[in-house]
């Protein structure tokens, strides 16, 4: 039985779309590139969410639809051939192409696909070109990395050797420091899905159990479950007993005795509590509401008010998959309120009722709500940052304790803007 | 279809949201998917504005394409009206709601709403943000004044004599996410003020549809941002017989003229404007014994068109540099700025690709590079010197402080902010000199980090890039070291002069001679 309450809302949207997953996905693998097949919205879009990140070429674009691509005056197919192979002469080193979805390719029905699969007749091999949907009519913010990776997994190899595999993008630190930690468990044999090189896919079959560092995974792991593999049903890897439970659930998944589990993880457990302590000082007791973007606001919520002792007052979540979150949604206090979808205006009277302490938030809504006294967290800044494994922990506690350690040390509690 | 890196410029109806964001009691109802709702953060982040902009998305999904979406829209836009009770409705749609074709504008319009509903019809496939908020800007005006029953139809630019007051004008054009358009409208109003003429409205930025109705009461419109407020200005002109004043006050000389042609405007007799020297230190500073060291500086400009135009004026006259380079993303002031390049004796880059204008930048081996944000990255690369004189703008170019680009306070803003970078530019070498002596502490940090004159000696990968369009040529080993001892802010330009010398000699190899027959052979032209 689940310990929340959930509750379903519909009305306008505060929320990136799945383009924006492209932000980290082109640091991940530096030898792909995105191609949004879309509008100047989607360029737009894509490079205000990167923000002040564009200090070179960058490895994404956007093929641009025209008013003749879509009065049928050009064909839209052929233009698409013909940018994408400018973009390969210009760009030599790119081995995989992305290309990806937008609203209005999705609605005027260009056929990604098609496309696809003539260039890589055409390219024999040089660049692998593939596609998945990106689009805000169907995806929201971090689902494009689903689709990202669900696009490549036709592309792995078959094994049957046994082996771990990590999926979902992690800070390429946190990844050594998880894996060097299974290794202390005496799993070997551990790949990361996606590589950080787009060509280094690992191989994928019966023996693989699948551990997923996201939950945001829904149709990628579904593909890897179809390949053969066990996905392992267990907590996310944020906060210390999210993390415990997390390898745990490898550890008994290849048969690592609890004894070399307790003993490698008790040092970096006690670790991570003494220096979790200051910040519980400052989140105790505080009352916290996650509006819905990054689809980790359940396991944060679980973080923040099992670890951190903060008070729940809503989690927003942009939607639900009961199965994928069932661990998650076990471990909330009986009765947090999860809200499944958005009507941003409603759930800000919401926000303004309840007086929260704290709001997770998107960079739209955060200096609003600065504006009215109340402390906000961007929650972009959760895919950005090394926060997952236990001795992450502290710093993801940090992350929301500065902010209500900042309006602490200013003498303007609520400061008047222009 | 167009392959982009990146754009200077949203799409249309971001400019709408400008206009939306900018003004008070106007709503904005946008047909448009939830991915569209990333616009608020170019408000509430670049801007730091502490209030949502006024807009309504219908965040519909690809579900409900198969249904109603019209009903959807409705819904929306009853909601909106019922919680925020604007003035006056926009209604319009982001560019994949112009593919399902919901025309949400005659929806609203059938609603049988009890306010101005202003329907917008903004291609997002052929037009940009500019256009979008300059278009926006005047169905709005249009809309709101052909609704409003009296009309002045006696209009006269002396009317004010007549009628023994002050004469009034409007400030047209500013708005949110203009380039300090906040500091402009302050200092274009105290300038104006000083000169007995007084505002009736500013519009957009801080008008009420209210306001908008009063524009007619003004003897003359002042178009303060031609990419945002002529579309109006010609229409008001046209239409109520409203002058209006072309000149942009950015810059000495600019003000100077502006102020002669509002007072002709507005015939009011005085002529005198020398005030520019007792309130402006522009003037003073660039003459002082100081400012020596800014003659002749090779300057690279690229913005919109109206930034764009004044800096190349101001550079050339208010400080003595010369104009290597000129250009503008802006296709509607494209012919303007073509004609500005031909008096420098340039071509001007019209262009929407930040990589071309990188390379133009690289050709041209500029001291300083006068730019949009993305300059400042590609100066950055290329260890220029840069200052960020036009949108597309990042939170650092909304300063604290008061920053006008316009008016006599712009011009001291101006100088500061171009002189500085070039300062840091001479320190860069200063340090590179001194380097060598004991008290010198190794690993001395400077701003430009790596790219810095001190570490260019040492590799020559930069140097090469610069010199990308004459191959053919080489450098001795010789003539490289003494190239190497050129303080590095005028290197990039004796290397540009030795290699034309060279190739108009015939010369393939160049060495300390050549150099020094260049250096006298450019000297002898001056």
């Amino acid at each position: 039985m689940s310990g929340a309450t959930l509750l379903k809302e519909t009305g306008p949207r505060e929320v990136f779309c799945g383009l924006t997953s492209i932000v980290w996905l082109h640091r991940r693998m530096p030898d792909a590139f995105f191609l949004v097949v879309g509008s100047r919205t989607c360029a737009h879009l894509i490079q205000s969410a990167a923000g002040v990140m564009i200090f070179a070429e960058p490895r994404f674009g956007t093929a641009i639809l025209e008013e003749r691509d879509l009065a049928g005056l050009a064909d839209a197919h052929d233009e698409l051939n013909r940018v994408v192979k400018d973009l390969l002469d210009r760009r030599p080193e790119i081995r995989t192409l992305f290309l990806v979805g937008s609203c209005p390719s999705e609605v005027i029905k260009i056929d990604l696909l098609r496309v696809a699969e003539k260039l890589n007749n055409e390219l024999r091999g040089k660049v692998t070109v593939i596609n998945y949907s990106g689009s805000g009519i169907e995806t929201t913010f971090t689902q494009g990395e689903d689709g990202a990776l669900k696009a490549l997994v036709p592309l792995m190899q078959t094994t049957n050797k046994e082996q771990l595999l990590i999926v979902g993008t992690l800070a390429n630190a946190v990844e050594d420091r998880l894996i060097k930690i299974f290794g202390k468990f005496g799993i070997e044999n551990i790949h990361s899905f996606p590589p950080r090189n787009s060509t280094n896919l690992p191989s994928i079959g019966l023996g693989t159990k699948v551990l997923l560092t996201q939950p945001y995974l829904t149709e990628t792991s579904r593909e890897l479950k179809d390949r053969g593999a066990e996905i392992l049903q267990t907590s996310f890897p944020l906060g210390v007993e999210g993390s415990r439970k997390w390898m745990e659930t490898a550890a008994k998944a290849f048969h690592v005795p609890q004894s070399t589990v307790d003993a490698t993880l008790e040092p970096l457990i006690a670790r991570a509590q003494k220096a979790l302590a200051p910040f519980i000082e400052q989140l105790k007791g505080k009352k916290l509401f996650l509006l819905p973007e990054s689809q980790l606001e359940i396991p944060l919520a679980r973080f923040l008010h099992n670890e951190c002792g903060m008070d729940l007052i809503e989690v927003g979540t942009p939607y639900l998959n009961r199965e994928m979150m069932k661990q998650e949604l076990d471990l909330l206090p009986i009765g947090t309120q999860v809200v499944e979808g958005q009507h941003v205006e409603k759930q800000l009277d919401r926000v303004r009722e309840s007086s929260p302490d704290l709001v997770v938030c998107g960079m739209g809504l955060a200096n609003p709500l600065e504006a009215e006294g109340i402390s906000t967290k961007w929650s972009i800044e959760m895919v950005f940052s090394p926060i997952h494994g236990i001795d992450q922990a502290a710093d993801l506690a940090e992350l929301f304790a500065r902010p209500l350690h900042r309006k602490n040390i200013l003498s303007q509690k609520k400061p008047q803007t222009t | 279809m167009e392959l982009t890196l990146w754009t200077y410029e949203g799409p249309p109806h971001i400019g709408a949201m400008r206009i939306a964001s900018s003004m008070k009691g106007v709503h904005y109802v946008l047909h448009a998917p939830q991915g569209d709702t990333y616009a608020d953060l170019l408000f509430t982040m670049i801007e730091r504005r502490g209030e949502r902009p006024p807009v309504t998305y219908t965040t519909f999904q690809a579900r409900d394409l198969g249904g109603d979406t019209a009903e959807l829209v409705k819904g929306h836009i009853k909601e909106a009206v019922d919680r925020f009770k604007p003035q006056a409705l926009l209604v319009g749609e982001s560019c994949t709601a112009e593919l399902i074709q919901d025309q949400p504008g005659s929806l609203a319009k059938g609603m049988g709403l009890n306010l101005p509903v202003i329907s917008l019809e903004l291609p997002a496939y052929s037009k940009k943000e500019n256009w979008g908020a300059s278009e926006t800007f005047y169905q709005l005006v249009r809309s709101l004044l052909t609704d409003s029953e009296k009309k002045s139809t006696d209009h006269s630019t002396n009317k004010w004599k007549k009628e023994g007051r002050r004469p009034r004008v409007n400030l047209l054009g500013p708005s949110l996410l203009g380039f300090r358009c906040r500091d402009d409208v302050l200092e274009i109003q105290k300038i104006l003020a000083a000169h007995g003429i007084d505002i009736n409205v500013i519009a957009p930025l801080g008008a009420s549809p209210a306001d908008i109705i009063r524009i007619e009461k003004a003897d003359a419109n002042i178009c303060l941002y031609p990419e945002v407020a002529e579309s109006t200005c010609l229409w008001l002109e046209r239409k109520l017989g409203i002058p209006f004043s072309k000149t942009v006050p950015i810059g000495i000389t600019a003000t100077q003229e502006f102020l002669k042609e509002v007072h002709e405007i507005l015939e009011i007799d005085s002529g005198n404007y020398s005030e520019s020297f007792t309130n402006s230190r522009l003037p003073w500073y660039s003459k002082s014994v100081d400012s020596n060291y800014l003659t002749g500086k090779r300057v690279f400009i690229f913005g919109d068109g109206t930034h764009a135009l004044a800096a190349a004026k101001i550079a050339k006259n208010e400080l003595g540099f010369e104009v290597v380079g000129i250009g503008t993303y802006s296709r509607e002031m494209a012919r303007k700025v073509r004609a500005a390049a031909k008096d420098f004796g340039l071509e001007a880059l019209i262009t929407n690709s930040y990589l071309e204008v990188e390379e133009a930048i690289k050709n041209s081996a500029p001291e300083l590079v006068l730019g949009t944000q993305m300059e400042r990255h590609s100066a950055k690369r290329l260890g220029i010197p840069c200052a960020v004189i036009s949108t597309p703008m990042h939170v650092q170019d909304v300063p604290a402080r008061y920053s006008p680009q316009m008016g006599w306070e712009g011009a001291n803003v101006i100088f500061d902010d171009w002189v500085h970078p070039l300062m840091m530019g001479l320190e860069e070498h200063l340090i590179g000199m001194f380097r060598h002596d004991f008290e010198f502490t190794d690993g001395h940090q400077s701003h430009l980090g790596h790219l810095g004159g001190l570490k260019e000696n040492k590799s020559s990968q930069p140097r090469e890039e610069l010199t990308d369009s004459s191959k053919e040529l080489c450098w001795t080993p010789e003539g490289e070291a003494e190239l190497s001892k050129i303080p590095f802010f005028v290197r990039g330009k004796v290397r540009k002069n030795t290699e034309k010398y060279a190739e108009e000699i015939g010369c393939k190899q160049i060495d300390s001679e050549t150099l020094f027959d260049a250096k006298a052979y450019f000297n002898s032209k001056k």
